[in-house]
Order: C-alpha cells, then sequence, then structure tokens
C-alpha cells in the first residue's frame, strides 16, 4: 500500500515537474542545441563535434549566454524582456492587490451583517466565473476603445481586479467566517469603531488567508494571455504576450532566453506558493477544512 | 433615580427566537446584580443589549440618566467580560490588556503603569510577554479580568466569567471580584446559571426563565421567600422538597392534604382552598416519632459537612431531609418526619406562582 502511494506520487512528480525541468536544461543552452533534431538533456562544458558534422549525440555545451542576453533587445520587439516582466509585475501586483482589498471588504460585510438576499449575491458574485472570459472580448474591447484603455496598465489592471473579485470575495469569507466574533465583540466594547475593529482584529487575522487569495489572484494575473493580446500591442504589453511574439521573429525564436525568461518569471510564484501550500489547501476548499 | 435601568427590553433573533421577552430592571449605582438563570434562558442576550452587542427588538437601555439604546458599544463605557475568554491570539498578555486603554487615547506611559499595577494585583507579572495560547485556561480568564478592570467603565457585564475554570480557581476568583467590585464600587452585572456563585456574590439576585425575570432580591430573599415554583426549585443546593396536593375546608378549618394521601398538615396561614404545591426546604424537615409523615430512606448523601437523606414517602417525589454529618441512616430505615408550618411554602397547582 505504501509503496503504491509512493509509486503514484512519484510517477505524478516526474510528469509534473518534466516541463520545468526541460525548461531549466533549454535555458542553459545555445540557441542550436535547442532546435537540434537529438533531444539533449547532458550539460558539459564544451561539446566535441562529431567528425562527420552529423549530431545525434545527447551531451550539449552548458552556457548562461541566455541570461546574459535577457537583457538585450530582440530584432522586432521594443524592448528587452526586463521592460515586459516589470508590466507583468505592476499589473499582476497592483491587480492582485486591489482584488484582495475590495475581496476582504466585500466578504467582511457578507461574514458579519444581516444583507438581504446574501445568498443571492454571493452565487451571483461567482456566476460571473462561469462565463468563458474569451465570451467577452469584443465588448471589452469597444469599451475600452470608448474609454482609451487599451495599451494601458490601467486597464489590464482593471479588468484583472475584476476577473479575480469573485475568487476573492469566495475565498475571504471562508477565512472571515473562522475568525470568532466574539474578538471584535470585545474590540467594540473596548471602546473601538467597526472600522478600528476590522483593522486591527480582522486584518492581522485574516493576513495568511489575504497572502494566499493574493497568490491565486497573481498567478491568475501572469498567466492571462487572451485579454493582454487583444488590448495591447505597445506599452503594456505583458511576458506572456511578449514570448508568444517572439514567434514570427525574423532570426527564428531564441528558446534558450525563452526558457531563461520564462524561469525568472515562474520560479518566484512557485517558491511562494510552495511557502504557504498549507494555506492554498484551507483556500481552494473555501475554509471547509479547519486544521 | 437608579444608575442603570433596562425597560420593557426585548429581542426577537432573525429566526423568530424570542430570546428576551420584557426586561424591567433598575440597578442602584456600586450594585452588584448577578443575573441567574438555566443555559438558554436569556442572560447573554440582556447583557449583549446592555453592552450595545445586540439592537434590541423594543425597549430601553439607559445608563446614568443617558438613553444609550441607540448608542455604538465603544459610546456606552462598559467592561465587558466574554463567557469564553476572548483575548486577542495576536497580541500578548501586555498588549491584550493595553489595548482597551488605548482606545481612550491614554498616554504610553500611562498606560504601561496601569498595566503594571492591575497585573501586580492580579498576579500576572510573569505572564505579560506570553501569548494567550501560552497561558493555562485560569491564567486566560485573569486576564479576561485584568483587561475589564484596568479601566474604570460606568458598567462592568461579565457572562459567566468563571464558567471554565476548576473548583479551587474558581472561589479563588469569586472572592477577588467581590472584593474588587466592592473596592471600585462600580455597577456590575454579572450573569451565571450557578446558583451557589450568584448567592455568593450578588448584592441582588436577578432570577431569570424564559426570557423574564421572575423574581429580583437580595439572596436570602430569594431563597427564602422565592416567588414561584421556579425560583424555589432553581435555587438552593439540596433543593426544596415539593409535595403536590390540595388545600381543604374543613369544620371551618383548612389543611394542605397531599395527592395520594390522608395525611393532614396545617397551614401555618390562610392559603385559597384548590390545587396547591407545598414546599418546604431540606433543613426545616426534620424526624420526629409523631410526624405526619411516614416514609423509609432510600439514600443516604454524605456531604462532608452534612448530610442529605432521601426519603420515599408515597409521594410524587422523595423528600430531602438535611441532617447532621454524624446522623447516618440505614437504607430501608422507616422514619416519620415533620415540619414546621412556619416554613412551609405554598404555589397555585397550576400557575406555579407563589400563594
Ligand atoms: N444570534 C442568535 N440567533 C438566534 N437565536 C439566538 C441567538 N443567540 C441566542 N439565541 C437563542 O436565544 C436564547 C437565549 O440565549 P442566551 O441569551 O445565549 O441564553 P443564556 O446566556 O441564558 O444561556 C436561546 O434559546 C438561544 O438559542
Ligand atoms: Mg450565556
Amino acid at each position: 500500500m505504501k509503496i503504491i502511494r509512493w509509486l503514484v506520487i512519484v510517477v505524478y512528480f516526474s510528469v509534473a515537474v518534466m516541463p520545468l525541468a526541460w525548461l531549466a536544461i533549454t535555458s542553459f543552452k545555445l540557441k542550436e542545441d535547442t532546435i537540434s533534431p537529438t533531444a539533449k538533456f547532458i550539460p558539459v562544458a564544451s561539446k566535441i563535434e562529431s567528425p562527420d558534422g552529423s549530431d545525434t549525440s545527447v551531451l550539449f555545451t552548458a552556457s548562461t549566454d541566455a541570461y546574459r542576453r535577457l537583457g538585450a533587445v530582440n530584432i522586432g520587439s521594443d524592448y528587452s524582456f526586463f521592460h515586459y516582466l516589470a508590466n507583468s509585475l505592476i499589473i499582476g501586483a497592483l491587480s492582485a492587490l486591489s482584488a484582495v482589498g475590495l475581496g476582504t471588504a466585500c466578504a467582511y460585510g457578507f461574514s458579519r451583517f444581516r444583507i438581504a438576499g446574501a445568498k443571492d449575491w454571493l452565487f451571483f458574485i461567482l456566476s460571473t466565473r462561469f462565463l468563458p472570459p474569451l465570451a467577452v472580448v469584443v465588448p471589452v474591447f469597444m469599451m475600452y476603445r470608448q474609454f482609451n484603455l487599451q495599451n494601458t496598465h490601467v486597464g489590464l489592471i482593471l479588468l484583472y481586479t475584476s476577473f479575480n473579485l469573485s475568487l476573492s470575495v469566495w475565498l475571504m469569507k471562508g477565512f472571515i467566517d473562522d475568525i470568532p466574533r466574539a474578538y471584535e465583540d470585545a474590540a467594540l466594547v473596548d471602546g473601538y469603531s467597526r472600522l478600528q475593529a476590522f483593522w486591527r482584529i480582522i486584518v492581522p487575522h485574516a493576513a495568511t488567508g489575504m497572502a494566499v487569495t493574493a497568490v491565486f489572484c497573481l498567478i491568475s494575473a501572469l498567466n492571462e494571455y487572451g485579454f493582454a493580446m487583444a488590448l495591447n500591442s505597445s506599452r503594456a504589453v505583458t511576458v506572456p504576450v511578449y514570448f508568444a511574439g517572439l514567434q514570427g521573429n525574423i532570426s527564428g525564436v531564441p528558446w534558450p532566453q525563452v526558457a531563461a525568461g520564462a524561469l525568472v518569471f515562474v520560479v518566484p510564484v512557485a517558491v511562494f506558493t510552495v511557502l504557504v501550500r498549507k494555506h492554498l489547501l484551507r483556500g481552494v476548499t473555501f475554509g471547509t477544512i479547519k486544521q | 433615580m437608579s444608575f442603570l435601568q433596562l425597560q420593557q427590553l426585548k429581542k426577537t433573533f432573525a429566526d423568530g427566537t424570542e430570546a428576551v421577552k420584557g426586561v424591567d430592571l433598575s440597578i442602584d449605582e456600586g450594585e452588584f446584580i448577578v443575573l441567574l438563570g438555566p443555559s438558554g434562558c436569556g442572560k447573554t442576550t440582556t447583557l449583549r443589549m446592555v453592552a450595545g452587542l445586540e439592537a434590541p427588538s423594543d425597549g430601553r437601555v439607559i445608563i446614568a440618566g443617558q438613553d444609550v439604546t441607540r448608542l455604538r458599544p465603544a459610546q456606552r463605557d462598559v467592561g465587558f467580560v466574554f463567557q469564553f475568554y476572548a483575548l486577542y491570539p495576536h497580541m500578548t498578555v501586555e498588549q491584550n490588556i493595553a489595548f482597551t486603554l488605548e482606545s481612550t487615547g491614554a498616554a504610553r506611559r500611562e498606560c504601561r503603569e496601569r498595566v503594571a499595577d492591575v497585573s501586580r494585583v492580579m498576579g500576572l507579572g510573569a505572564l505579560l510577554r506570553r501569548y494567550p495560547r501560552q497561558l493555562s485556561g485560569g491564567d486566560q480568564q485573569r486576564v479576561a479580568l485584568a483587561r475589564a478592570v484596568v479601566r474604570r467603565p460606568k458598567v462592568y457585564l461579565m457572562d459567566e466569567p468563571l464558567g471554565t475554570l476548576d473548583a479551587d480557581k474558581r472561589l479563588e476568583m469569586r472572592e477577588f471580584i467581590r472584593s474588587r467590585q466592592q473596592e471600585m464600587k462600580v455597577t456590575t452585572i454579572y450573569v451565571t446559571h450557578d446558583q451557589e456563585e450568584a448567592m455568593s456574590l450578588a448584592d441582588r439576585v436577578v432570577v431569570m426563565h424564559e426570557g423574564m425575570i421572575c423574581q429580583a432580591g437580595p439572596p436570602t430573599e430569594v431563597y427564602d421567600d422565592p416567588a414561584s415554583l421556579f425560583v424555589a426549585r432553581f435555587v438552593g443546593s439540596p433543593g426544596m422538597n415539593f409535595i403536590p396536593g390540595s388545600v381543604v375546608a374543613d369544620d371551618g378549618q383548612r389543611f394542605f392534604v397531599p395527592h395520594q394521601s390522608q395525611a393532614r398538615m396545617p397551614l401555618g396561614r390562610d392559603v385559597r382552598p384548590g390545587p396547591v404545591t407545598l414546599g418546604v426546604r431540606p433543613e426545616y424537615v426534620y424526624p420526629s416519632s409523631d410526624g405526619p409523615i411516614a416514609g423509609s430512606v432510600v439514600m443516604d448523601e454524605y456531604q462532608g459537612n452534612f448530610r442529605s437523606i432521601h426519603i420515599d414517602t408515597g409521594f410524587a417525589h422523595n423528600l430531602v431531609m438535611r441532617a447532621g454529618d454524624a446522623d447516618a441512616r440505614a437504607v430501608g430505615e422507616s422514619i416519620r418526619l415533620s415540619f414546621n408550618a412556619e416554613h412551609t411554602r405554598f404555589f397555585d397547582g397550576n400557575t406555579g406562582q407563589r400563594l
């Protein structure tokens, strides 16, 4: 039984980690090794060329060239990778912050006050996630043109905030429901106002929940591709759109750089996710699992 | 003019539960009131309405001449000790106690001094840097009390503050609360379902039942002159003996006759004929060879300084007699009992109200 369990975990882990591992390997290659017909996965300091020029070895020359060249501007783009990374981070972080902020305030209201039709409102909020986002691309596109929000950071921040708000409200409601009311009651009779009690009692208690929710929102904002592409051609281009745009690059896709960039993009999120994994689980079950 | 007044206070919850059905109470300044009643009778709800944590469905709360019914808890200047110690888990003991002072805008140094004062008096000095989860239940409760007494609010409200403590700690804390309250002279409403606690603490005991006050009076009055069968049953341990029966008139004289019995007992005073319940406390029941009640011992409960002898008399319930600790009885022993008419209390057989 134990062996089977371990087997399942090991197999699953290998499959899950495979793309990341390949990404890491690719990021240390030179470009010609990434497009060789033979898959190369063993790094060496310097590869020996075979005499007949055919390249069937699985060895490749390890190089940090790709990382060094992340700062360079590729042919056909206006900026280097870091510019787009900054776009992604600004948009991701600000949209996550506002989604968590608004979501926490809203969830607090639903959790602590009697609201007419609270269940229906909550369902309505959740139901906004039932719609495939791409179904609203055209109307959003038209609105954004009207309001001059195309090619702006604010445009994407607004969009991602509204996409993530429903998730945020639901997650935060689960976390806030778990905080006993007695704490606030005590603060209220101790002479604090509702708002002060919220800041001094609820926010410290909900902090891990807010961090977890922020991670979810951040990941979904960083990953988003469809709207980012449809609404942007210049200023607020994000990393996924930038990488996709390299497809048409006249000198071929610079795969090692793409891999290196993707890794820089993904690793911090992955590390943080591992750090808060315990709370993440509680988040996705909407607080139904009590520790 | 009394200091704290509850006028026709009512609370019906959204789900239709009528938790409090019209409570009228006038409390003098500095008085120690104990709200006593079984679990679910509306004590906590009443207290929360006084604090402003629950909005009354009807009625008014008046503190020091000011109608505070519509005021927020922060504006009422009350101190609340919760049933389940509501210490803030993310703050140390010191921060917990200081938190209630900070809201008043007291200077940081003054806060520290007063926290130090209170923790010295309450023996919390060594715990100031700890977090609530690192404290025992008793210590947490002491911190909760310290939080309340570090301020000097107009009114203290305490909701079963000792309910979670062990018996010995409970006595100690009871003493502390009483002496502290007498020292500070702060008007206090203290909630408990423990009648012994109520008797030992209160200036006035207020007995509640199903959302209403059945009796309010000094402990001796509640004990000796219970206003209803409910109060008589709830107050005192072992509880009062009840004998259902009726008052009959014969030859111009009235007697009490227990159900299913021929025994005639003198009334000692005028009671209207009809169904009644006679009540007599165990300490007034005594063995007497020519007593009107015959029975046999079914249990002898040794209680340290006295004994409760349970006697099957053929009435609806066994009678309990309080006897000296050396006065042991064998189970099955037959015995005749008596009590003086002046110690009997009569309750309406239908409504349970005192006659
Ligand atoms: N928030 C609430 N919603 C509905 N019913 C409640 C609520 N709080 C208390 N009750 C009910 O009101 C009654 C009185 O409760 P409570 O005041 O807590 O009693 P006590 O403190 O005397 O044990 C109980 O029947 C309880 O179930
Ligand atoms: Mg209660």
